[in-house]
């Protein structure tokens, strides 16, 4: 291999990203890295402006040494990588990324033959009537305002959902002052007990995890689990949160609600690259198939982190690592075959974890039957559980892409990353199907909104 | 796996919106129709296209088909049970040089006889009329009576018509075999579908030259992919349809308010998928905002495109096959099939039933691809 032709193209610089970046460079290989944020971290380990002093203690908790670790293994690699921060890959065609460079407004096409793929996830939103007032917020936004911008999401905070993401979010918010009026979780203690054995195999993630929950309880945080979310009240912002405790309904004022059920893997650009997509019963959604290293099923595209399925941060990084790994053997790199089998292990072994948190954090099933006519299911487009099911009935339509032609659902700006996986779910309720036989919607660039004004660099090129 | 086998008076290749309005008409003539779709009804380029209802700037020798659509898209509730947002809004062409509008001026002379109450706007009435137009435009040709219309609703909505009405629609079945035995064709689908019938409509679209071929009826369609492109909703500020002289890009404002454009190539992925290019939603970006100023601010939050049947001269292949007894093609409309196609329906059952159209349909005849019509007459 004359490696002076190779240089790959990260997307992204969260843990996956960054591991993998860190990798190649450890061969003497240059890459590319794309980042849609102003600062590396990901999401996870976001980093605030460069003039914010919070220390990494009080950001990240329990993560800061990883988030640190993170963190300056970036900074040592910046000159020996192409970093390209503030830049969102909006499309991918014939073997060139389009590249919206937002300080500038310009796109760049970037040409690229090895592509590791690390785009992360966002948070999987159930909605409930009411979710689109003032003051609801997902729980991966309401930890966002948190560590990017040293702001609350409201001065009674309700958290609501299930999934790791939660209670983290909780202790953050009360760890930083605010006042946590209630976790609610639709998850049954007797879940997370069943979970044990198999949450067991990792037992320090799961010790952070008893420790938050014990912190809460400890502080007088009213903890209930095994809830079921009724409705959002207010007139022209969150006034409380109504909720079903599997006896009676309860009611709870509050000035802001973060809200999510888990992650969902953001998987636009493995879908614009072509790759081939499978269901995956554990996550409960089409994602882009990948072998043990991560190879996707385009040659030159590897898949690594949250982006190619929820794995986790620690997860993250392995797989970042092991993609870079794959990549340079595919290019006839001798690399450190025994790290590579290590980690490939590391996040086999995972697996079992991965396990234990569905079912200690189950996906709640009965969400759609329970999801009234009237809620609004597609907030971009005002389309509501009620249309989709009419829609289904009438039509015929039994297919995700269908219903979307004719109702509009996921045709507006977020074009089905907040309201596709609800809007799955209520066409499979609907039509007596399972969420994998009603599909998953086709990419289509851009994968997030482009202004029509933007610069189009006209030739391609890589900027050494 | 047992085989169903169906016997019926005319057999459909196509859910597009020509192959569903066939089927419709046949139906309400009384004949038993069925319908084969290898995908969804309505889910290629009839359910895709930009949604421009539109006569002006078609060929004269269309404007006989456009005016039976015309009619038939003011019934479209009573006929298939949806308006599919159609609306008489009117269409504008734009002229961005004096030779444009002499061309546009031309065409409304030319279109004398088929009473499209063509306008040109020009000078201070243009921009009185829309002052929302960027400064290249120096007139344009107003068709108040064409419109718009959603495809994505109404081609579908024409095959649940159809199926209401008595049409054995399948699915998600495509055709694998044709045989014709002099007498009736024999259409196979998988293991478990068989098709017979002395009629035969080929409205297949960007698909249909195979089976053309097959009955020795070759001709030079190729496949091309539009470049679509749509922003997030804005204040309502356009009421009309745009196109522009010479092609390039053509635009209309949705009730919604997104503004859907058009004008370019798009890629294909392979025979049946295509996407906007990237070369496209740039040349597209461009032209948008000069002609329309305020989109400057505006996003494009989806692409997208689709596969269309185009022939050279740009006109459909519409008529009696001159090979075969029985067989009627109806495809290969060039991008400009959507306004014309429940009229297209209409002749095709009618060519089915009594071998002729009551609309004049001989330009379009397959005959002028066969090598026969070059040769001494």
């Amino acid at each position: 291999m004359k490696k002076s032709l190779l240089q790959p193209v990260v997307v992204g610089a969260g843990p996956a990203g960054v591991r993998a970046a860190q990798t190649l460079v450890a061969y003497c290989v240059r890459p590319v890295v794309v980042d849609e944020a102003p600062r590396a971290g990901g999401q996870i380990y976001r980093r605030p402006p460069s003039n914010f002093k919070r220390p990494a203690q009080t950001l990240y908790g329990f993560e800061a040494a990883r988030a640190l670790a993170v963190h300056s293994t970036f900074d040592t690699l910046t000159n020996q990588i192409d970093y390209r921060p503030d830049s969102l890959v909006w499309n991918a065609q014939s073997g060139l990324l389009d590249v919206l460079h937002g300080p500038t407004q310009t796109t760049q096409r970037l040409p690229y033959q090895q592509l590791i793929v690390a785009t992360g996830a966002t948070d999987r939103v159930l909605p409930i009537p009411g979710w689109t007032l003032p003051g609801v917020y997902t729980l991966g936004g309401a930890q966002v305002a948190l560590k990017f911008q040293g702001c609350a999401i409201g001065h009674q905070v309700v958290f609501m959902g299930t999934g790791p993401l939660l209670y983290l979010v909780a202790y953050q918010y009360a760890k930083a002052g605010v006042n946590v009026a209630a976790v609610l979780d639709t998850a049954k203690l007797s879940d997370q007990l069943s979970a044990m054995p198999a949450l067991l195999t990792q037992p320090a993630v799961l010790f952070k995890g008893m420790y938050y929950v014990a912190w809460l309880r400890a502080q007088g945080v009213v903890l209930h689990s095994g809830v079921r979310p009724l409705h959002v009240l207010g007139q022209t912002r969150v006034q409380a949160v109504v909720w079903h405790d599997g006896e009676k309904e309860l009611t709870l004022a509050c000035d802001a609600i973060g809200f999510g059920y888990a992650l969902r893997s953001e998987t636009q650009l493995a879908d614009l690259l072509g790759c081939q997509f499978a269901f995956d019963p554990l996550q409960r959604s089409h994602l882009p198939e990948r072998d043990g290293a991560g190879r996707a099923s385009v040659a030159g595209v590897y898949l690594a982190g949250d982006g190619a399925g929820i794995m986790g941060a620690d997860a993250a990084e392995w797989a970042g690592e092991l993609a870079a790994l794959a990549l340079l053997t595919d290019n006839g790199v001798a690399v450190d075959s025994a790290r590579a089998q290590v980690l490939e292990q590391k996040l086999r072994q995972l697996r079992r974890f991965r396990t234990g948190l569905e079912r200690a954090f189950p996906f709640p099933q009965d969400w759609a039957a329970q999801a009234p006519d009237d809620l609004v299911v597609c907030r971009c487009e005002n389309i509501t559980a009620g249309e989709l099911r009419r829609t289904a009935q009438t039509s015929g339509a039994d297919e995700l892409n269908r219903l979307k032609a004719l109702t509009r659902v996921g045709m507006g700006r977020c074009q089905g990353r907040i309201c596709g996986v609800a809007a799955a779910e209520i066409l499979a309720q609907a039509t007596g199907q399972s969420v994998e036989q009603v599909g998953r919607l086709r990419g289509q660039a851009p994968i997030k909104p482009i202004p029509i004004h933007l610069v189009h660099a006209s030739a391609p090129g890589v900027n050494a | 796996m047992t085989v169903k086998h169906i016997q019926t008076d005319v057999a459909i290749m196509g859910g597009g919106i020509v192959g569903s309005s066939a089927a419709l008409a046949l139906r309400r003539m009384g004949m038993q129709v069925v319908l084969l779709e290898r995908d969804l009804c309505g889910s290629r380029s009839s359910g895709v296209n930009y949604g421009g209802v539109r006569r002006q700037g078609r060929p004269l020798s269309q404007l006989p088909l456009a005016q039976r659509a015309h009619r038939i898209w003011a019934e479209l509730p009573r006929l298939i049970g949806t308006d599919g947002e159609y609306q008489r809004s009117g269409h504008f062409k734009i002229a961005r040089s004096d030779a444009d509008l002499a061309a546009l001026e031309q065409y409304r002379t030319q279109s004398q006889d088929f009473d499209l109450g063509l306008e040109i706007l020009s000078g201070s009435r243009l921009h009185t009329h829309c002052p929302w137009l960027g400064g290249k435009a120096v007139g344009g040709s107003l068709c108040a009576e064409d419109g718009q219309a959603n495809p994505r609703l109404v081609s579908p909505a024409f095959a649940l018509a159809a199926q209401r009405a008595g049409a054995q629609i399948f699915e998600r079945s495509p055709v694998d075999e044709v045989t014709h035995d002099g007498q009736l064709f024999t259409l196979r689908s998988g293991a478990a579908l068989q098709v017979q019938a002395p009629m035969l409509i080929n409205c297949a679209g960007a698909w249909a030259g195979d089976l053309a071929a097959q009955f020795g009826e070759a001709v030079p369609l190729c496949a091309r992919h539009p470049a679509m492109a749509v922003t997030e909703p804005l204040p309502f500020f356009m009421v009309w349809s745009l196109g522009v002289e010479g092609g390039g890009i053509y635009c209309r404002q949705v009730a919604r308010g997104n503004l859907v454009l058009g004008g370019g190539s798009g890629v294909a992925l392979d025979a049946d998928r295509a996407r906007s290019g990237r070369d496209a939603i740039a040349a597209l970006s461009v032209q948008a905002v000069e002609l329309l100023p305020a989109l400057r601010h505006a996003h494009f939050i989806r692409t997208w495109s689709g596969t269309e049947g185009y022939l050279p001269d740009r006109q459909p292949v519409l008529g009696l096959s001159q090979t075969t007894p029985g067989l009627i093609h109806g495809f290969g409309f060039s991008g400009a099939g959507f306004q014309i196609g429940p009229a297209v329906g209409e002749v095709l059952a009618e060519l089915a039933r009594d071998g002729r159209s009551s609309t004049p349909i001989e330009a379009f005849s397959i005959e002028r691809f066969l090598p026969a019509h070059a040769g001494p007459a």
